[in-house]
């Protein structure tokens, strides 16, 4: 029975986990660039994540629900199959986020190694979610090349968020640190564009069925916007970043909305090219679809509540506006 | 721990993380609703105790919420790491009942304790109350799916199971099974008890101390008198929670008293030895009549023993030691809270012992929820949905030495978060209240020499 409510899903999924990249990406790529803050740039750093964090983790948690929800076995083999990144990938998680609570609340003499250990998590996190993408655009498939393929993506994402951090870096600060961001971005650029190469090329090259609908006319003219949108984005921002004075003019919010954009495309193409698949060549949205019952009984909860979601965290970004130089905890101790 | 095999590792690995996991969410649930009690008093009163008191706990609340976060999104992973075979057959319910709380819960406590933490001077009091209100019912709504699935796990209802899956019939049904009503007020008041012992007990340790101001004695007076009144409703909740297990799992209850033939007459056994190979309770110290009394209210009643489940119930000794933990700590938190609470009503302030007692509690709350827990998840062993599906079958075929070597890696990592969090929490109530700004300067040196000693 081939219904569209699986399709739904997969594009809710896809969405919650974009979100989850963009919104968390910038937060472990702060996380990553802290050893290269004063003291004082460190607080202000964590100042411009701090009330964005919490949220922005819960999108992995939705992703990861959504594929239990939607495509339980899938959830198995997936899960099964990412064993090792996946665990490594929460350690880093766990690390990160408790120590952005530790730094601030344990003794003061403590604070440099929960610094630490914020950026040891941000890194163990951004490196292993490189990993398992690479596993799983690969089709979860054992082997050297893919092996291989995977590291290469483990060892790149990391530049993708790093730019992202900076991105938001360029938003949330000013003066020295603002100059920081610009380089950080510099630095990080060619490094993320290799993970967007490797990510964009890999799908055709291990699946004779996507390269051909991705290089047969006239699906490719088709398909132009997307290469096409994402180097016009990877031009501006490489633009914006290396003539330093137009992000000084007000336009480094380009840095951000430019990643962004290359992350949609990305996701985009993606999808184009796993479609109708849950796992690459082994499991279509059809065969991994739970029953329609439970798959119905969801979508309600989520047409009536994500607006809010969507609503409240918009919110959220709209109290804690502006510059992150002034953020304050209240007072101290009862 | 070199000999177990898959399951048994899976099993200890899953136990270890949400043994870790059910420590954080003990206290938020309960907190959330203390910290907008704080909040409500303040808006009331303008009693700037009430804020300080407030700006402490939501601190706390904060380190504990991020504890529970990340150890929470670490259980979301393994039910599919660790129990593929779950995922698969069982999705179609476990699937929606964890869908639905990360839309109406984690979103929503995640994003407001944001406001909540950092809203001060950018959001209105009202706005600042709403967040508070709204993070509690967040962690309430959050409480409700998960126990719900709990629950359903316990004693399945409302769905039908077709070539090997579960598939709703009634989501009515799945949601509101027998046990989750009595899980889920059990949970909220532990949790509630917990938070409670554990402000009471802070701001004990900082009396004792004398590093408190103003606030602290509002926040004990409101710890200890949450604690007085709700150590006996949580015994009522219990007793009725067991009844209800009698009637559905009657192989747990009788892991639980040490039951092990069928008889009418049944004696209490109050303490004892279980002995699972000779099938008997070795030095036992009985009441006569006692579980007949309990579960059936009738001296002669008829309770079904162990023999009737023979290979298909839980092992003994760790259901038949945590309910007694369990029962134990309760009847401590109750004697303390009802010692320190007298000692309130007769409006002389704590006496040394006392703080002292309130002190020692300030983690019980932990070891009763945890030993609860223990009684209600081993005991539905070797079940992992009660009756239909065995934990042994659905396990995740990975290598040991890979189970074994991340088993270690959480062991490591936990024991490390769980000593950073106790000493924060003991290091931020070595430091001076703020709320002593309250106090008129001569008092406040006075104060300070104390803390400068």
């Amino acid at each position: 029975m081939e219904t569209a409510l699986p399709l739904i899903f997969m594009a809710i999924m896809g969405g919650a986990l974009l979100l989850y990249v963009i919104l968390d990406g910038y937060d472990l790529g702060i996380g990553m660039l802290l050893p290269f803050g004063t003291a004082a740039e460190k607080d202000t750093m964590i100042a411009a994540i701090g009330p964005f964090w919490d949220a922005n983790e819960t999108w992995l948690v939705l992703g990861v629900g959504v594929l239990l929800i939607a495509f339980p076995v899938a959830h198995g083999i997936v899960l099964t199959a990412l064993y090792l990144p996946v665990t490594i990938m929460l350690i880093g998680l766990i690390l990160r986020g408790v120590s952005f609570d530790f730094r601030v609340k344990a003794a003061a003499r403590q604070k440099r190694m929960w610094n630490r250990m914020f950026t040891a998590g941000s890194l163990i996190a951004a490196s292993a979610q490189g990993w398992m993408l690479g596993s799983y655009v690969t089709g979860l498939e054992p082997g050297l090349v893919n092996l291989a393929f995977s590291a290469l993506i483990a060892i790149t994402m990391p530049a993708l968020y790093i730019v992202l951090g900076a991105g938001w870096l360029l938003i949330k600060t000013e003066g020295a640190l603002f100059e920081k961001a610009i380089r950080f971005g510099r630095y990080a650029m060619p490094a993320m564009g290799l993970a967007l190469l490797a990510i964009s090329l890999s799908t055709p090259i291990v699946s004779e069925t996507i390269a051909a609908r991705w290089f047969s006319l006239p699906a490719f003219i088709g398909l132009a916007p997307i290469p096409i949108a994402t180097l016009a984005a990877y031009a501006a921002v490489y633009w914006v970043l290396h003539r330093a004075a137009i992000a000084r003019a007000g336009y480094a919010w380009l840095v951000m909305v430019g990643t962004v954009l290359m992350c949609i495309m990305a996701t985009l193409g993606l999808a184009y090219s796993l479609y109708p698949y849950v796992v690459l060549d082994r499991i279509t949205v059809w065969e991994a679809a739970a029953a329609t019952k439970s798959l119905e009984f969801v979508l309600v909860g989520i047409v009536l509540v994500l607006p809010f979601t969507i609503a409240y965290t918009v919110l959220v970004y709209r109290v804690f506006r502006g510059k992150a130089t002034n953020l304050s905890y209240g007072e101290q101790n009862s | 721990m070199l000999d177990l095999d898959a399951t048994q590792l899976a099993r200890l690995q899953f136990a270890l993380n949400i043994s870790f996991h059910i420590l954080f969410p003990a206290i938020t649930i309960g907190l959330a609703w203390i910290l907008l009690f704080f909040r409500v008093r303040y808006t009331l009163s303008r009693n700037e105790a009430w804020e300080y008191a407030y700006y402490f706990w939501v601190k706390v609340f904060a380190l504990t919420f991020a504890l529970g976060v990340v150890s929470g999104v670490t259980m979301s992973f393994q039910f599919g790491t660790n129990w593929p075979g779950f995922t698969a057959q069982a999705g179609n319910i476990a699937g929606p009942l964890l869908g639905y709380e990360v839309l109406t819960a984690f979103f929503i406590e995640a994003t407001f304790l944001a406001i909540m933490l950092f809203g001060k001077d950018r959001v209105s009091n009202r706005m600042h109350l709403a967040a508070a209100a709204l993070v509690a019912l967040g962690t309430t709504f959050s409480a409700f799916w998960i126990l719900s699935l709990n629950s359903w796990m316990q004693t399945p209802q409302g769905h039908e199971i077709v070539d090997g899956t579960f598939h709703a019939v009634s989501w009515v049904e799945v949601i509101f099974n027998p046990s989750f009503p009595y899980r889920f007020t059990h949970m909220l008041v532990a949790s509630l008890l917990t938070s409670a012992f554990l402000i009471a007990g802070l701001s004990a340790g900082r009396m004792i101390r004398k590093v408190d101001g103003p606030a602290t004695a509002l926040v004990v007076k409101t710890g200890v008198g949450l604690a007085a009144v709700l150590v006996p409703l949580q015994v009522l909740i219990g007793d009725l929670h067991g009844l209800n297990t009698f009637e559905h799992q009657p192989a747990k209850i009788a892991a639980i008293e040490g039951v092990w033939e069928t008889g009418t007459g049944v004696p209490f056994t109050v303490l004892g030895i279980p002995d699972e190979e000779a099938r008997t309770t070795r030095f036992a110290i009985e009441i006569p009549n006692g579980t007949s009394l309990l579960l059936t209210h009738e001296a002669d009643g008829e309770v079904v023993g162990l023999d009737a489940f023979e290979g298909a119930h839980p092992p003994v000794a760790p259901v038949f030691w945590s309910f007694r933990i369990m029962v134990g700590t309760g009847l401590l938190m109750l004697a303390v809270s009802w010692w320190a609470a007298w000692q309130l009503f007769r409006g002389h302030g704590l006496s040394r012992g006392a703080l002292r007692a309130l002190s020692v509690m300030t983690f019980s709350g932990w070891v009763a929820t945890l030993a609860g827990w223990y009684v209600a998840e081993v005991g539905r062993q070797p079940w992992l949905i009660y009756g239909l599906m065995a934990t042994a079958d659905v396990v995740a075929p990975h290598w040991q030495a890979t189970v074994r070597g991340t088993l270690i890696a959480y062991a490591l990592l936990y024991a490390f978060l769980l000593a950073a969090y106790i000493s924060t929490l003991r290091y931020m109530a070595t430091k001076p209240a703020a709320s002593l700004r309250m106090l008129p300067a001569a008092q406040l040196r006075a104060a300070s020499a104390v803390t400068e000693r």
